[in-house]
């Protein structure tokens, strides 16, 4: 009994310790705040399209088919290094990209596309950032995989890597049937 | 240092100091007419956690997503909503963990149950401990002297052994006899 009482300090250190080393192997972004619209459907927004003539990007746009709302800005540099990750679902992975461009000048984000490329189907121009606080929206660039039923399935903060596109969001794409 | 830069340099600090305490985020063109709205808002906005600069209110962050989120709170209290309806609004967007205090319930009972679950267990460790001790005493367990009872037992029988054997080596006691007992 006795050393079972003086082992019980080594033993709460150890859970301690582990408990520690998994979360700082696990890769994990404390900051990162989880979504609170995971499984909830897109919320209700509707927004001006950035080339004239073209259709904006409203909540029933998001019907119909899985398809990525992408946040991004020409201002954010994230968003150029997650870039070619969005060409890649466009043109590659024949997956619907819609865009929201957050708090950009128009001019600036068609620049930003002619120089790197356009992997949305439609644009939306989110201009003072009140369409972005309706998705909880934090920091660009922020992607989200819609499901079918216009429902929010999963959200990445931050830009998209190699290591989301594979393990998150192909697989989560193949499951609803792209 | 001419006497003119002490004069400059008293000048200032005094400045500092007469300053109205640490500048707040809230610009002029945000605060609301109406003193009672904007007396809610400021109250909300410190409870509003900024998502960009995790550790600030929304009333203390120059973040531009918390000056959003600072005139959203202003339109939500000018359009009739409750303080209570407003957070909520901003919890249905961005999770619990966009309010500073978190509130009481499932998902969060044992970080507000934690102190005071602490402390009972150490309250009863203490307990426990004293009552073994007090049992252990009444049952003749080790006490003061770190001995215990069957110890003591064998201490009285030495004890009696030398003073009741007889002596071989005659009638006169030997200088420790004294001692010993």
């Amino acid at each position: 009994m006795r050393r079972v009482i003086f082992l019980a300090p080594l033993a709460l250190f150890l859970l301690v310790a582990g408990y520690f080393a998994v979360q700082l192997l696990s890769g994990r972004d404390p900051s990162e705040v989880p979504s609170a619209l995971i499984d909830r459907p897109a919320p209700e927004f509707s927004l001006p399209p950035l080339y004239a003539g073209e259709a904006g990007l409203s909540t029933a746009d998001l019907n119909g088919r899985p398809s990525i709302v992408n946040v991004f800005a020409s201002w954010c540099v994230p968003c150029r290094v997650e870039h070619p990750m969005l060409m890649r679902l466009a043109e590659e992975e024949g997956a619907t990209v819609f865009g929201i461009a957050y708090k950009d000048d128009p001019a600036a984000s068609k620049a930003f596309l002619e120089e790197l490329g356009d992997p949305y189907a439609r644009i939306g121009v989110d201009a003072d950032g009140r369409a972005a606080i309706e998705w909880g929206v934090y920091g660009v660039p922020e992607t989200y995989v819609i499901d079918a039923d216009g429902r929010i399935r999963y959200k990445r903060t931050g830009p998209i890597g190699p290591r989301h596109m594979e393990d998150d969001i192909l697989p989560l794409l193949r499951e609803l049937g792209s | 240092m001419s006497a003119a830069r002490w004069v400059i340099a008293l000048a200032l600090l005094l400045g500092a100091a007469a300053a109205p305490g640490p500048a707040h985020a809230v610009m002029p063109d945000e605060i609301l007419d109406d003193p009672a709205l904007e007396a809610r808002a400021r109250e909300i906005s410190k409870d509003v956690r900024c998502l960009v600069c995790q550790n600030q209110s929304i009333d203390d962050s120059n973040a531009e997503l918390a000056r959003d989120l600072r005139l959203l709170v202003r339109e939500r209290l000018e359009a009739g909503d409750s303080n209570v309806e407003v957070k909520r609004f901003l919890v249905d967007r961005y999770g619990q963990y966009v309010l500073l205090k978190p509130p009481v319930n499932a998902s969060t009972i044992l970080l507000w149950a934690a102190p005071a679950l602490l402390v009972g267990i150490g309250l009863a460790t203490v307990f426990v401990w004293f009552r073994n001790r007090r049992r252990e005493a009444l049952a003749g367990g080790p006490d003061e002297t770190g001995l215990s009872a069957e110890e003591r037992a064998r201490i009285d029988r030495l004890l009696a052994e030398t003073d009741g054997a007889p002596d071989d080596r005659g009638a006169e006691p030997g200088p420790n006899a004294r001692e010993r007992r």
